[in-house]
């Protein structure tokens, strides 16, 4: 149960190795959260982000999560709600792939979309389902300034964000007065390991920054959180150029 | 919906959203009111995993009764009174009751509810299981000293008498108990007599917090009812500067002549309602300092024998209805703790930081409370209380609140849980060094932890 000044006390990380997600759990911990339940394939990394958590004093549980089989996904948030009530879940995993191999290889773009998009319908139904039976609780989906605007540069992984925006928007609208709340988060260029090698974008963030955005938007209740927050105002500019500038625009 | 002949008409569960009179932190639960006991306990057979919990008025400032994806049950409509001893002032009402109506009905006929916390607006199932205390308790103790039994409904579904003597552990894990035992559905009260329905009160402004706890160690001697409230955001020489009120219940011989006649009258009944409309920041250091400066101004410097009525000197804020509207949609939280006596320091310290951190609260109430009762999460203990109202929004009002937890931790103070909404779940043993017996109680009565709310799931309370 999130408190009276919005602070919640448990969170289920589905991608449990996602570094926004993990910079979010680290200030969550500081405050008032004990229970973390980390979800996502078994690794080392998995092993070590739970480690990392223990030595702040929550209590961490490792699941097994793939976001690539949607039809295990009810089946694994329901054990962990069973083992207590979840204040947030952060719905944080994805890929990028590789834009430029992944247009000469369908199936692994096809991988792309199955995990971004596919994925994150199964397991943003299951994460509403089981906030909604226990009455409260918000779900944060990590979307992306690309799925404002499909650009030609990454618009394998641009779609499947956008159809993800998208379906969490129509979610958060759905379950709007039943006490349950979606927030889209939508970070702009992120140095993380899913971004190293490339050269900065415009307007470049860090997980740190996204994860503060991530928790005052949890705060205040907000719809959509764009990190950092002036984007919005660039992508809701860069919407409305028409096609022919846009395409050739160096972005 | 009918649960075999004897559940009769059954009204339907509605999913709610519910908060506690702060506004923050809502679930949405099934909500059933039922109007008997078969109804209620229909709904206890209904429950899920969930569980159930009761609710009263909602006056609880946080989330004692409100249950997430559970069963509430609204118990205002089980508000008959069912005996009343006219001769001892001795009532029987169900536990929807509220403290209002008990007043209204029984003023006329002298007699007064033995304590009432700051407003009336609660039912005698919440006084109950918060152990609601009032501007008397140095001299008469908390609500649960007053009951004299309860029908308690248990997990399995019996209706058990339950009283101090014959069984205490019940009683007393009871009283305090947040609604975690059992649902109350009925009480034996005793009331209070009294002769008239003014109340004489001595006012006294003091120049600071020093004063003020000087002269209610002595006031507390001589009269049945004080208070103190407190200008926190005073600052400097005047820091913690108050007005003190001391009452008793008029003597019939006190009245002038012409009163005497109608010594006993009493009207329910409210001024105002706020519409909800207010924006957010209203409530902020500049307003609320202003209030406090006019309020404290406006109070005699010493005043004697003054005949006030039962809402202006008890229960003032029930004179505008929804008065919580006025800290906006995000809400506001109560911060009311204890610290023994000869802690003194912590409270000057405490109010210290609160007039450095601005934080603006109008409703900030002192109290000396005398000894406690047997309940095992009964609020009251020897010592001074403190009560604070905070905007959820004040700037930096996390840090604050942390910190006055620690100065409460560290000199044997507690929070009370009627009105906590924030509390850490770590401090709470500490707190309350009875837990333990308390959740041996309660393991045994319910086991299975049908009676549940989401305060108890935040705090790990059962």
């Amino acid at each position: 149960m999130k408190d009276a000044l919005g602070a919640p006390q448990s969170l289920l990380i589905l991608g449990g190795t996602s570094e926004i997600a993990l910079h979010t759990a680290r200030k969550l911990v500081a405050e008032r959260v004990r229970r973390v339940v980390l979800a996502g394939r078994p690794s080392g990394a998995l092993d070590a982000a739970a480690e990392d958590l223990r030595g702040r004093g929550a209590q961490v549980e490792v699941v097994a999560f793939d976001a690539a089989e949607p039809e295990t996904h009810e089946k694994i948030v329901d054990e962990v709600f069973a083992g207590g009530d979840i204040d947030v879940v952060l719905l944080a995993f994805g890929v990028l792939g590789d834009q430029e191999s992944d247009e000469q290889d369908p199936v692994a773009a096809a991988q792309v979309a199955q995990v971004n998009y596919v994925g994150g319908v199964s397991a943003g139904l299951s994460s509403v389902k089981a906030l909604r039976r226990q009455g409260h609780g918000s779900l944060a989906v990590i979307s992306s300034v690309a799925a404002e605007r499909a650009r030609k540069a990454n618009f394998i992984y641009g779609s499947s964000k956008a159809g993800l925006d998208a379906f969490a928007q129509g979610l958060a609208d759905k379950v709007h007065g039943t006490g349950i709340h979606v927030m889209v988060v939508r970070p702009g260029f992120v140095k993380t390991k899913m971004t190293e090698g490339m050269p900065d974008g415009p307007m470049a963030t860090t997980p740190d920054v996204v994860a503060d955005g991530i928790i005052k938007g949890l705060r205040r209740n907000a719809t959509t959180v764009w990190v950092p927050g002036p984007l919005r105002f660039v992508f809701s500019a860069l919407r409305h150029v028409p096609r022919p500038i846009f395409r050739k625009l160096p972005i | 919906m009918s649960d075999g002949p004897a559940a009769g008409f059954f009204p339907a569960g509605r999913r709610t959203a519910l908060t506690g009179w702060g506004r923050t932190a809502p679930s949405v639960a099934e909500v059933v009111t039922p109007m008997t006991r078969e109804q209620v306990g229909a709904a206890l057979r209904r429950r899920t995993e969930r569980g159930v919990i009761a609710r009263g008025l909602g006056r609880s400032y946080g989330d004692p009764a409100q249950n997430g994806g559970g069963i509430v049950l609204d118990m205002t409509a089980m508000n008959r009174v069912l005996d009343a001893d006219l001769e001892n002032g001795v009532v029987t009402v169900e536990a929807g009751v509220s403290l209002d109506r008990l007043i209204e009905l029984f003023v006329p006929f002298g007699f007064f509810v033995p304590v009432s916390p700051g407003t009336r607006q609660v039912t005698v199932g919440g006084a109950i299981g918060a152990d609601v205390h009032g501007k008397n308790h140095h001299a008469k103790g908390s609500f649960c000293d007053h009951v004299l039994a309860m029908d308690l409904l248990l997990a399995d579904g019996t209706v058990r008498t339950v009283t101090p003597d014959g069984d205490p552990d019940l009683f007393w894990a009871t009283a305090g108990g947040m609604g975690l035992t059992g649902i109350v559905l009925s009480a034996v009260v005793q009331m209070t007599p009294i002769e008239t329905s003014l109340v004489s009160v001595d006012t006294d402004r003091t120049r600071d917090l020093d004063e003020a706890m000087a002269l209610m160690a002595e006031t507390d001697e001589k009269y049945t009812y004080t208070v103190a409230w407190l200008d926190c955001l005073a600052k400097g020489r005047n820091l913690g500067r108050s007005v003190i009120t001391c009452g008793e219940f008029a003597r019939l011989d006190e009245l002038p002549a012409k009163k005497r006649g109608r010594a006993l009258r009493f009207k329910s009944g409210t001024l105002a309602t706020i519409p909800d409309l207010v924006p957010g920041r209203l409530p902020n250091k500049f307003t609320m300092g202003l209030f406090n400066e006019l309020w404290y101004r406006k109070a005699p410097q010493h005043k004697v024998g003054q005949l006030q009525g039962i809402t202006a000197f008890f229960h003032p804020l029930d004179l505008v209805q929804e008065w919580n509207r006025v800290y906006g949609k995000t809400g506001f939280l109560q911060y009311q703790f204890i610290v023994p006596f000869g802690r003194e320091d912590a409270l000057r310290q405490a109010v210290e930081k609160i007039s450095a951190a601005g934080a603006p609260s109008s409703l900030t109430v002192l109290k000396r409370f005398g000894p406690g009762n047997p309940g095992y999460l009964s609020f009251p203990k020897p010592g001074w209380t403190l009560t604070l109202d905070f905007p959820t929004n004040t700037p930096g009002l996390v840090r604050l609140l942390h910190q006055l937890d620690e100065l409460v931790l560290s000199n044997d103070g507690r929070m009370y849980l009627a009105k906590d909404s924030r509390m850490d779940p770590a401090d709470l043993a500490r707190m309350y060094p009875r837990l333990e017996e308390f959740r041996n109680v309660r393991a045994k009565v319910d086991p299975d932890g049908v009676f549940v709310s989401d305060q108890a799931r935040r705090l790990g309370l059962a």
